[in-house]
């Protein structure tokens, strides 16, 4: 359909603008359909903090409770436990927690707020599996046999030490996230919020 | 001759009642047209051989999928919350479709083992392609839309995988979601939209529901029918790997061409029964593939607290997720986690690039040297290798084997251009050959 080179300018311009204006319009059509794979407002809004009581919890022991639809570890750590944390300063990736996984009140060596409560979501930095504890030292629970205790996530072999840092040259780019948490008395503790009664 | 598309002449009644209808609808729809060109005159090349059935086995196999998830969509429910009896809805109505529903274990079992089969007959599929230069010019967009059904089955068989809400289908949805959130600056954005939550939840099930039963079958059929149309309009590639279009008789039917039907009809029907009587034994006797087919930690309903201790993707996904799990390095200031997402998807995309890659002047691997030979059948080790060890829990002597797998994964695609074509060739024959 040749018309011998003879373009009619005014008319091409009115099609240019029209396949436009259209165009504009079928891409604000999107917004709706984009918005819509976004989290909703109860999405939004389930994030609330969670209360534990950590009475029961006895030294060496853990337990998991469930905050944002995560696990959140709590580990009353014996003193062999922490113990073993300054040896591994030269074998974890980030040993001074520099990387900004935690909240300032837990940049310290044991990454807690008390020495032996660790506070820690219990979900990989790599892909988001839950670790296994692997708690007992050397190859009993299948671990090498310099293990000196901590966690191992099974989807893709990253391993933490007891205050959640990971080990070098692993998936795992960063240390367990500390949640933000509060005491609200000596065996009660808030998750999901830094402050009493905020 | 005129191929796919060509003007067939409309139907003439012979003044029969059948006729006249025939007429009728010819005149007002290319019914006729279609029937030759696609089947009855559409020549394909008569020395076909057994890699040749897996093409309409895939259509078999979509039919069946097709067909078995319509009817178990009228019985599962996509809802993530738990019932009375604390177990999640979803899962709970894939046990009653198992248990409850008269006949529904064994359409869910046909769906299921249908997965496994699906790409089993895709990857054979795949490598009739690979060993006879099937992607050449002129058919690089057939295999451009194959390799488009080769992703769309992926991400179709990944949200199918969410649904029965079991332990495997939670933790991998969880893995692979996060692995767009690797992808530096948007990353993070990117996984919560995917989820439509911060967590794998109720959400992400119904988005994912969505996607398997709508979007993608659509999506599926469409690039099915380009597949199709495209190596119509070109004509089907052989075992020898040469044109029959050279050579044609003084009609214009090529000499060595067969009408489809019902020459290949018939064919693919012998084929139909044999898959089916391995398909219906796998059914009846074997439906969770010993694990491999359906892994045992998704007969656990989904604990958002808990990863089972080993968890692994379904067996057809083990080779990409080996090479995922191989890159432990950082790269340019990103981390390995990156770069594991960036070769996993290469490692799927590259397929795409192969009729550009293969610079061989023949195309059939008949007809190629002892370096085509070796280098398509240490890929194939490699391909089964990491498959494997995709299966198994990481480990370092595992993660080695990987690595050196990965590597030649890719040299195997990128170091195409110069092997194919140092290899030495045997001349084509004129004609195609047949014992």
């Amino acid at each position: 359909m040749s018309n011998q080179g003879k373009v009619d300018c005014g008319r091409r311009r009115l099609v240019v603008a029209t396949a436009a204006v259209g165009g504009a319009g079928a891409v604000a059509a999107l917004v709706p359909f984009v918005s819509s794979l976004l989290p909703s407002e109860r999405a939004k809004a389930a994030g609330a903090p969670v209360e534990v009581d950590i009475s029961k919890l006895e030294s060496g022991q853990m337990m998991t409770v469930e905050w944002r639809g995560k696990p959140v570890w709590i580990i009353n750590r014996t003193k062999e436990m922490l113990d073993t944390l300054p040896k591994l300063a030269d074998q974890v990736a980030d040993p001074k927690s520099e990387k900004n996984q935690q909240p300032a009140y837990a940049q310290n060596e044991t990454r807690s707020v008390k020495p032996e409560l660790l506070v820690v979501v219990g979900i990989c930095t790599h892909l988001g599996c839950s670790p296994s504890s692997k708690f007992k030292a050397g190859a009993e629970e299948g671990m090498g046999a310099d293990w000196l205790g901590g966690f191992l996530c099974p989807c893709h072999g990253s391993t933490f030490d007891f205050a959640g840092r990971v080990f070098k040259a692993k998936p795992a780019p960063t240390n367990l996230e500390v949640p933000p948490h509060v005491y609200l008395a000596d065996t009660r503790i808030l998750i999901g919020e830094d402050k009493k009664g905020a | 001759m005129t191929m796919a598309g060509g003007n067939y002449e409309k139907y003439k009644s012979d003044g029969s009642l059948a006729g006249n209808v025939l007429e009728w609808v010819d005149a007002r729809f290319p019914a006729t047209s279609m029937w030759k060109g696609h089947l009855s005159e559409y020549y394909a090349p008569k020395n076909f051989n057994f890699w040749y059935f897996f093409g309409s086995l895939a259509l078999l196999v979509l039919v069946i999928q097709i067909v078995t998830g319509i009817f178990l969509v009228m019985h599962y429910k996509p809802d993530a919350a738990l019932n009375a009896a604390g177990v999640p809805v979803a899962f709970a109505s894939v046990e009653y479709i198992m248990r409850d529903v008269p006949g529904g274990w064994i359409i869910r079992y046909m769906h299921s083992t249908g997965a496994s089969a699906f790409f089993i007959v895709v990857y054979l599929h795949m490598f009739r392609g690979l060993i006879y230069g099937s992607y050449r010019k002129p058919r690089e967009l057939t295999w451009l839309f194959g390799v488009g059904i080769f992703l769309v089955l992926m991400g179709e068989a990944f949200f199918g995988y969410l649904l029965p809400w079991g332990q495997m289908s939670y933790w991998g949805a969880q893995v692979i979601v996060n692995l767009f959130g690797a992808i530096p600056v948007i990353g993070n954005d990117l996984s919560i939209v995917i989820r439509g939550d911060f967590v794998v939840g109720d959400a992400t099930l119904n988005r994912f529901f969505s996607f398997h039963v709508i979007a993608f079958p659509l999506v599926l059929i469409g690039l099915v029918a380009a597949h199709i149309l495209a190596l119509h309009e070109t004509g089907s590639n052989n075992p020898d790997g040469i044109d029959i279009k050279e050579k044609k008789d003084e009609k214009g039917i090529p000499l060595d061409g067969i009408p489809f039907h019902p020459y290949y009809t018939v064919k693919d029907i012998v084929g139909v029964v044999v898959f089916l009587m391995v398909f219906s034994a796998v059914m009846f006797f074997a439906p969770e593939g010993a694990g491999y087919f359906l892994e045992t930690p998704n007969f656990y309903p989904a604990d958002p607290l808990k990863t089972p201790p080993h968890i692994a993707p379904v067996w057809y996904f083990t080779p990409y997720y080996s090479i995922l799990r191989a890159m432990v390095w950082n790269f340019f200031g990103l981390d390995a986690k990156f770069w594991g997402v960036v070769a996993m998807g290469a490692s799927v995309v590259i397929f795409a690039f192969l009729p550009w890659l293969d610079r061989s002047p023949v195309r059939s691997i008949r007809y190629r040297g002892p370096i085509t030979k070796v280098m398509i059948t240490l890929f194939v080790i490699c391909f089964f290798i990491l498959g494997y060890l995709g299966t198994l829990s990481p480990s370092p002597m595992g993660e080695l084997i990987s690595q050196v797998c990965t590597v030649f994964y890719f040299a195997f695609f990128l170091g195409m251009p110069w092997w194919s074509r140092m290899d030495k060739f045997k001349p084509v024959p004129e004609r195609v050959t047949m014992k």
